[in-house]
């Protein structure tokens, strides 16, 4: 049984226009201890999907359908009391997009740890509360001498460490990272991968990573779903979906990406833009950018097929 | 040899760091921020000049004095063969119609009050030209972006057109005076990833088309690799390596590009995995190393030298150029 399955997911957000259906239909699922990496451009949904598991919506959000099952229990029937004691922090945690400023600036390090511990153990003092803040801190490669810090006074790369120290505080068993490494700078956005594919690995943490950059889902994950305006497009291993994109707009995304080993070339894109949620296209919602749309695209949207063993993909060119 | 645009010799920017009054009493020592120390550049007409490096390294500062935006603090900028190091605002004006700059975020950088016709006048009646042929050149700007037909995005306000359009905006703002050399700072790094390679498509296409400077601003070694002619790498205000940009991604020499380009991950699962070579993060530009700036990280240390001695930039063949004392024998 994989550690979290969510089935025929949909999220959407009410606003004074109608319905935005950010999420609408996502099934997936995550071993424990191995990655998924969701990826797509932004207003895709992969966002709301990491809303939607801790149940953090905004208000206006709501998830209208589907389960998110995990260890066997469904999180979307859970009331909030049980979301909080049972699954945030202890089971699921989350680091931010941008969590390097997600540190309270007013608050020394150490105490920031200390309250998120103290907060969901009720029987942890606050000294070893501290203790574990210390142990954390070794795990993510820093100096517990530089707990009693303030915010301010680490780098960027130290903050994201920090982060991801706290976002351990309760040993999860799933991580959430919404890009993890996207404010940093490249070198400081390798060590901090490096750092996450260790505590996978030493701690068998299953972990689900928001990204739009596909090559740090190349080099973490295991898996990966591409998203396209709320819809899973392709789901497979990283392999076969790196190696054998299907879907017209996996290919154009992988295209996209230019590689510093490769001779120098011009680029390739994919025309257009992506759709607004309010009004999404009918039929398949790529088919306005797709240079293989049809009549049936127009119309008809198309389910995940499955392709290989773990490889599915919702295009009408893929087994009709 | 093409004809240079824009140069610039030892170019030097010190910011004062603002400390407070009683600190000044105590220490009175003032702080600088040496944002950029000694670069020298040219710029080629009809060429992709890339400037690379992490944030702090000088790269946008560089950008913004070689366009006079800021005052340089030593040495000496060239326009076309003129010194414009300390020209006045006033002598400056005419000038700067050939010198424009797209800037990273095109919802910022757009007025939201303003219509894209008014956003792409506005140049022009600052700087006189047009007279009658005014809508003229706002169209012809506009097709030269692609945003085709003008009619239909004349009269949007930004907030109407998707972030993709508003840099081709941006673009048409730069381009609709005519300029000789252009300054575009990371212009793609908040559009998505799809956009991202029709935005620089059209710039290298408009470079080209114009034989435009264009100065490209980056930190994406890939992106670079791909679009510039020649590229810069910076590191704490200095230029640590230059040359085509073969050379420098292909060949690198200084043990910091060599480190930047193992630390780009690559979208392909079956390919070698991420290296970290450098510890650690880029030093306070307030009190920079001494010797070499990168010493202090740089896994092929060589002793003493690169802790007391400044490497200088030296040719080693075919314009490519490196400063490290590796290197310099």
């Amino acid at each position: 049984m994989p550690l979290l399955e969510v089935k025929d997911l949909k999220t959407y957000y009410t606003t004074l226009r109608g319905a935005v259906k950010a999420v609408d239909g996502a099934s997936f699922g995550v071993e424990e201890g191995a990655a998924i990496g969701l990826a797509g451009e932004s207003g895709c949904g992969k966002t709301t999907i990491a809303l939607s598991l801790l149940r953090i919506l905004p208000s206006g959000g709501k998830i209208v359908n589907g389960n998110i099952m995990y260890k066997g229990k469904d999180l979307v029937a859970m009331d909030e009391d049980e979301i909080r004691q049972d699954i945030r922090w202890k089971e699921i945690s989350i680091v931010f997009q941008g969590a390097m400023n997600a540190l309270n600036p007013v608050y020394k390090v150490s105490e920031q740890i200390v309250e998120a511990i103290t907060l969901h153990e009720e029987r942890v003092s606050q000294g070893e509360a501290k203790e574990r803040a210390a142990k954390l801190f070794e795990l993510v490669g820093m100096d517990p001498s530089r707990l009693d810090n303030y915010p301010h006074e680490f780098s960027g790369g130290m903050r994201q460490r920090a982060m991801i120290a706290m976002a351990m505080a309760c040993n999860p068993s799933l991580l959430i990272a919404d890009e993890p490494s996207t404010a940093l700078d490249v070198i400081v956005a390798a060590q901090v991968l490096k750092l996450m594919k260790e505590l996978k690995e030493r701690l068998h943490l299953a972990m689900m990573l928001i990204t739009h950059d596909l090559s740090i889902i190349a080099e973490i994950c295991e898996s990966t779903a591409i998203m396209y305006a709320g819809e899973i497009a392709e789901r497979g291993s990283v392999v076969d979906v790196f190696k054998r994109p299907l879907h017209p707009y996996t290919q154009g995304l992988i295209a996209a990406f230019p590689d510093i080993k490769a001779e120098r070339t011009r680029m390739s894109s994919i025309g257009g833009s992506p759709p607004d949620l309010l009004n999404p296209p009918s039929g398949c919602r790529f088919h306005p950018r797709c240079k293989y749309a049809m009549d049936v695209c127009r119309s008809k949207r198309p389910g995940l097929v499955s392709v290989d063993k773990n490889h599915v993909v919702a295009c009408w060119l893929i087994g009709k | 040899m093409t004809e240079t645009i824009v140069k610039c010799e030892n170019l030097k920017k010190w910011f004062s760091v603002r400390t407070g009054f009683l600190h000044t009493l105590i220490s009175r020592r003032q702080l600088f921020v040496h944002a950029v120390d000694g670069v020298s550049v040219d710029l080629r007409k009809g060429e992709i000049f890339g400037l690379a490096g992490e944030s702090g390294s000088g790269k946008t500062t560089t950008g913004r004095l070689l366009l006079r935006l800021i005052e340089p603090t030593d040495g000496k900028i060239l326009f076309k063969g003129k010194d414009i190091t300390f020209m006045k605002d006033r002598d400056l004006r005419p000038l700067r119609r050939q010198m424009q700059i797209v800037f990273q975020d095109p919802y910022e950088s757009l007025n939201p009050r303003m219509l894209v016709r008014t956003i792409l006048e506005e140049p022009l009646l600052i700087q006189k030209m047009g007279g009658r042929k005014l809508t003229g050149l706002v169209y012809k700007a506009l097709e030269d972006v692609q945003l085709v037909p003008p009619d239909e995005f004349l009269l949007r306000f930004p907030h109407e057109l998707s972030g993709g359009q508003r840099q081709r905006v941006a673009v048409a703002r730069a381009l609709v005076l005519n300029p000789e050399f252009v300054v575009a700072d990371e212009p793609v790094s908040m559009l998505d990833v799809s956009i991202r390679a029709e935005i620089l498509n059209l710039m290298v296409d408009l470079v080209k088309k114009y034989k435009l400077s264009f100065l490209y601003i980056t930190h994406d070694l890939a992106l670079a690799r791909h679009i510039c002619d020649r590229l810069a790498i910076m590191y704490l205000g200095k230029v640590v390596e230059q040359g085509s940009s073969d050379h420098v991604i292909g060949e690198p020499l200084h043990p910091y590009t060599q480190a930047l380009i193992a630390a780009v991950p690559v979208p392909d699962p079956e390919s070698k995995r991420i290296e970290v070579q450098v510890q650690g993060e880029i030093p306070s530009p307030v009190n920079p190393p001494s010797g070499c700036r990168f010493h202090t990280r740089c896994p092929a240390y060589i002793g003493d030298i690169c802790r007391t001695r400044e490497p200088p930039l030296i040719d080693i063949g075919k314009g490519h150029l490196v400063a490290c004392h590796l290197h310099s024998k």
